[in-house]
């Protein structure tokens, strides 16, 4: 909402800087998002008035204009169709600062020469002195300003740009933003007049208002002036309306216009010759009903929809916009002027269903009340006739079903205690009430006051709204400021959020960068996780307004994101990408919210970067995942099983199932070739993915305990076998640790190719002796390493390789 | 005597010669300057040798012992000059690239969200959550925004494809986190003091400003005489420990259906100090949060009575932290995954 400054002090008086009131407006809930000073630049600008026009000599379309300023005469050169002799216009002398007319830049005017004339300073356009963006022509000033005064002393204003609440629709206009101003700076609201004179016939020979909705139509009001004359208006209201964002129309437009920015309240203008058969119906839209819209578009509508009908057609969509037949031109001479109050539900419905909003809908749609309807018709009444001539008839139709009274709210000082921490007497808090028009009746019996809400005070309705107000008027700035004094809660809150971080901290550690992509996609993109082309497992959530094709579908796999952002960074050339996800998974269940399953998705590219100097970089493998993998449960104190098994996205022969305590906790393996092409990644690519919730409820379980590390030392001795190729190296590795004192035992060589036989391996394993209470001998370790390689020969046929 | 004297100290001058390491110098200082050295057994014995061969013997013998040391240290000298000499010919280029270490790191927006939630965590507030597919009632009603209220039009909203039996389309995208107080306070008692984080969704076309997945974090205590003041000081703590002891606040009116009073906080711009500058539009403050004292009717609603009982709730956008931290100029850049901004963080 824009409020010139000027105008806001029709109605109250303001003697602070303009500056302080912003920032006063804006604590206390009116935000001014923007200051607009017009003049502030005029330093060198006065009013003149034109003298002479005489032809340039060297140029057709300039003209050279000499300029009264009181003590003197200058002549400038000018390029403007509308210059006239006699016309007072705004002049800037050498040194003005302008917008100029073109780039919109701020320029200081220098003496110039135009096609060899000397221009001795300027006659300016709006938009040169940025009061609109109008440059058609020069400003043509009212002929009452004095020749030589500063421009400023007549022109210049302030206007804030105001972000008002939708609680607040009474401030969609000048009046509500006045009262404002009045209460927090404690000066004086003024109302303006609203009489006129009625020399009409009685209104009731003119039209009869019929409400068939009354449950959408609380009140219609509606006058009629007669013998009007459609012109232009006043200089003043053309220069309000452009200042608030409005484009002038004509007078009878205007004042609708200017009534609706000054009170809130959308007013429509019939051309009461349109109305066919004296008769103004509210009613709902017939189910397919068409009408012509002000804006010249044919219009559907339905039963959802409040009508304005005359007798026999639709002649407006309530509360939206007029219909274009009964639209004011400039042969109209008789105005049906309608102030109405629509239920701002079917306001707001119908805005958004047909695609139209008007200035008249957003104010109808935030509420107002119907109290303001009568009060705005008579201030337009009023102006109307002032500024159209013509005569008002007699009485006013006011039909008004939906009349509701407000009830008095209590407010005491223990409630402004309770809720703001601050210790406020009645008697204060009744002040600073009654600085905004609210009527306070202390009650001697109950200690409080009871609070008659006024009627444009829609958002009031209970206690803790009244305190809000006490805090807006005391200021914000000057509530206590105090720490919580409140005994703190029990129980332990959300642990996934805990577990969660210790989760992302360790893949941190093991090399990971964390990503976070979208929920929504395509069924397109989910079925390229499944190189068939054909996902199955449960159907995707759809959206019902889906913002576009690529985001209709709650993701039901993690696995789409993170090979999505490999690729777009493989693209850019990165290498030795790891990435991790953490993220919900939507499963749909009958009649309820999804299941939201908290995943974890990693991936490991196989593009090892450019050579080290001081040696060869490795490519990743299955094994690189899988020791992620090893390391994260192993920190979250879990013993995982990696059994061969199946998943869609990844190949098969090296997939494995994530398994701890008999539980499938997840996959891991290569990407799918052909998923991998679908997603667009050039190389292999290493794909876990870990159901966090179940991670979650095994480590529940988990209590970690200590162990005693041994005092005594260890002994290390190798052992290199000859195995069938097909015996896993958990097999063996599973024989070895289950002997005594051993405590360790690593693959330390693999090997199958020459100088082994075919179908054999040979495996190489560090095997770590240790006993918790002496020091082995050579005897004992012996020993055990001899009926090792005898059970590794019986239950494998394996033999030492010499 | 005086020729066992002479004898040592040729010998050792001799053995000197050879020593090329700082591990011989010593067993040479053991073995001729030792307490157990022959030398020392000489000077020690002094006292039973007559008056006059003791006078000789003890002169040339302590002679001999500063000739000893003397010689030592020079020895020690040259030993630690020619070792460093030699270090110096195996000199490495320190110049070269170090052994790189793949270092991962967390999304900005986990960063952020973990800041933001550490500080109130050890303000006493527990960590909460909520489904990020939502009930409208959650996510409006109970919130007390029914159906056609003005401030609805606030939260352009997501709607699930799914319909009632009753033909209703009551399944959305949670547009805030606000829910999640409606969630707490149906299932716990005061006090009440709890933070939700999680990602809200918008339908929203997006730019440089607008993303249509983003996250909050919310917060909520409630419990007998909790106060706007209490509001106050606790979050212009936070404020204050998220962007600098010397950050100045802002406290206005505002306005958000399921508070009241209502409230913004911003900060004095970290940019420009207040004066005014691109990042906090002119207008020398920077808005962080959003917050008021829980709507009476809204503690109704979940079984909780605001004439004993009442609270307050705050809410704030997360990425918009980073954003003024950092100076991003982009909120896409977050979602967009390029390890090229993600890495800076």
């Amino acid at each position: 909402m824009k409020a010139p400054l000027k105008w806001l002090k029709d109605y109250v008086d303001i003697d602070i800087p303009y500056r302080e009131l912003a920032y006063k407006l804006t604590l206390a809930g009116l935000e001014v998002s923007d200051i607009k000073v017009i003049g502030g630049s005029w330093d060198n600008v006065v009013v003149g008035q034109i003298t002479a026009v005489n032809p340039h000599p060297n140029a057709d379309r300039l003209r050279l204009a000499t300029v009264d300023l009181g003590q003197k005469q200058m002549t400038v050169v000018c390029g403007a169709p509308n210059l006239a002799v006699g016309d007072k216009i705004a002049f800037a002398a050498v040194g003005a600062k302008l917008l100029d007319g073109h780039t919109g830049q701020l320029t200081e005017l220098k003496p110039a020469k135009i096609r060899g004339v000397a221009s001795e300073g300027m006659v300016c356009s709006e938009k040169e002195l940025g009061i609109s963006d109008n440059h058609e022509g020069i400003l043509v000033l009212p002929p009452d300003l004095e020749v030589g005064k500063a421009l400023s002393d007549y022109l210049a204003d302030i206007i804030f740009d105001i972000d008002i609440t939708p609680n607040r629709a009474d401030c969609l206009s000048i009046m509500g933003i006045a009262r404002e101003v009045a209460a927090i700076t404690g000066k004086e609201f003024r109302l303006p007049d609203l009489s006129y004179k009625e020399s009409g016939k009685e209104i009731g020979s003119y039209a009869a208002v019929e409400i068939k909705a009354p449950d959408l139509c609380p009140r219609y009001c509606a006058s009629v002036i007669d013998g009007i004359k459609i012109g232009p208006s006043p200089k003043w209201m053309q220069d309000r309306l452009l200042a608030c964002g409005m484009r002038p129309i004509s007078n009878i437009v205007d004042v609708t216009n200017y009534v609706m920015l000054e009170f809130g309240q959308p007013l429509h203008a019939f051309d009461y010759r349109e109305i066919r058969g004296k008769k103004i119906i509210v009613r709902r839209a017939a189910e397919g009903e068409v009408m012509y819209t002000l804006d010249q578009v044919e219009r559907k509508f339905s039963s959802d929809h409040l009508m304005i009908a005359d007798a026999e057609r639709a002649v407006a969509v309530a509360g939206i916009m007029g219909g274009l037949s009964s639209e004011v031109t400039p042969g109209t001479t008789v105005i049906l002027l309608e102030s109405a109050n629509f239920n701002q539900a079917v306001i707001h419905k119908g805005s958004l269903n047909l695609k139209l909003s008007s200035e008249a809908s957003t104010r109808f749609e935030k509420g107002l009340n119907p109290e303001l309807a009568l009060i705005a018709l008579k201030r337009a009444t009023q102006l109307m006739a002032d500024l159209g001539g013509g005569s008002v008839a007699k009485g006013l139709i006011d039909v008004y079903p939906g009349k509701t009274e407000k009830k008095p709210v209590a407010i005491s000082s223990s409630d402004t205690a309770r809720l703001l921490g601050m210790d406020i007497k009645n008697d204060e808090i009744r002040k600073y009430l009654e600085s905004l028009g609210l009527k306070c009746n202390p009650d001697a019996a109950t200690g409080k006051i009871l609070v008659e809400i006024p009627w444009w005070r829609n958002d009031i309705a209970c206690t803790a709204d009244l305190v809000e107000e006490v805090a807006r008027v005391v200021g914000y700035d000057n509530i206590p400021t105090t720490t919580l004094s409140s005994s703190l809660p029990g129980g332990e809150g959300a642990s996934m959020v805990t577990f969660r971080q210790e989760v992302r901290d360790i893949l941190v550690a093991c090399g990971f960068q964390e990503v976070i992509t979208y929920p929504l996609t395509n069924l397109e993109t989910l079925n390229k996780l499944s190189p068939d082309l054909n996902l199955t497992g449960p159907q995707p959530l759809a959206m019902a307004n889906p913002m576009s094709r690529d985001l209709e579908f709650l993701r039901t796999s993690l696995r789409f994101g993170v090979l999505t952002v490999l690729a777009r960074n493989q693209r850019n050339r990165e290498e030795n990408i790891r990435l991790f996800e953490m993220g919900k998974v939507f499963i749909p269940r009958a009649k309820d919210l999804p299941l939201e399953n908290e995943m974890l998705c990693g991936l490991i590219d196989s593009v090892a970067p450019d050579a080290y100097w001081a040696g060869k970089a490795e490519m990743a493998d299955f094994y690189s995942a899988k020791g992620a993998v090893e390391a994260l449960l192993s920190r979250m104190g879990l013993q995982a099983v990696f059994q061969a098994g199946e998943d869609v996205t990844i190949s098969p022969g090296k997939c494995a199932h994530i398994i701890v305590d008999g539980e499938k906790l997840g996959v891991i393996g290569e990407v799918h070739p052909r998923v991998r092409a679908g997603f667009d990644i050039q190389s292999p690519a290493f794909l876990f993915e870990i159901d966090m919730d179940k991670l979650k409820a095994l480590c529940g379980g988990k209590q970690l305990i200590f162990k005693a590390v041994t005092k005594f030392p260890s002994t290390e001795r190798d052992i290199a076998l000859l195995i069938d190729i097909q015996v896993t190296y958990e097999k063996v590795a599973g024989i070895i640790s289950g002997f005594p004192l051993v405590v360790g035992v690593r693959l330390f060589d693999l090997y199958a190719g020459e100088q082994i036989p075919a179908g054999k391996k040979s495996l190489a394993f560090r095997i770590t002796y240790q006993a918790e209470d002496h020091t082995l001998t050579d005897e004992e370790v012996e020993a055990v390493q001899q009926k090792i390689v005898e059970k590794l020969a019986a239950d494998f046929g394996a033999g030492l390789r010499s | 005597m005086l020729s066992q004297v002479d004898e040592v100290a040729s010998s050792a001058h001799a053995d000197l010669q050879k020593v090329t390491r700082l591990a011989d110098l010593e067993a040479w200082r053991v073995r001729y300057l030792g307490r157990k050295s022959k030398l020392i057994n000489i000077l020690r014995s002094l006292a039973a040798l007559p008056v006059d061969e003791r006078r000789d013997v003890g002169a040339r013998a302590n002679q001999v012992k500063n000739q000893l040391e003397q010689s030592l240290a020079q020895k020690k000298d040259e030993l630690d000059r020619s070792v460093n000499l030699s270090l110096q010919k195996e000199s490495i280029d320190i110049s070269l690239p170090g052994r790189p270490y793949h270092l991962g790191r967390l999304h900005p927006t986990t960063r952020a969200t973990k800041e933001i939630c550490d500080i109130f965590v050890s303000m006493g507030f527990q960590i909460a959550e909520g489904p990020e597919v939502e009930w409208e009632y959650y996510n409006f009603e109970a919130l007390n925004m029914p159906a056609e209220h003005p401030a609805r039009d606030g939260f352009a909203t997501l709607w699930v494809d799914y319909v009632t039996e009753s033909g209703t389309r009551p399944m959305l995208m949670r547009t805030h986190t606000s829910p999640v107080q409606i969630r707490v306070m149906e299932h716990t008692r005061p006090p009440i003091r709890v933070i939700a984080p999680g990602r809200v969704y918008r339908y929203e076309a997006t730019d440089a400003t607008h993303e249509w997945m983003f996250s909050q974090v919310e917060g909520l205590a409630v419990d007998k005489n909790i106060t706007l003041a209490d509001l106050k000081g606790t979050l212009f703590e936070f404020a204050r420990r998220l962007f600098g002891k010397d950050r100045k606040c802002r406290f206005r009116c505002d306005y958000f259906p399921f508070v009241e009073p209502g409230v913004e906080i911003a900060i004095d711009c970290f940019m420009c100090g207040g004066k005014g500058c691109r990042l906090c539009g002119n207008s020398g403050w920077i808005e962080i949060l959003g917050a008021g004292m829980v709507h009476p009717e809204v503690l109704r609603g979940c079984g909780i009575d605001p004439e004993v009982y009442s609270g307050f709730a705050f809410g704030m956008g997360v990425e918009r932290i980073p954003i003024l931290k950092y100076g991003i100029d982009d909120i896409r850049l977050f979602y967009g995954n390029d390890l090229r901004f993600l890495r800076q963080f």
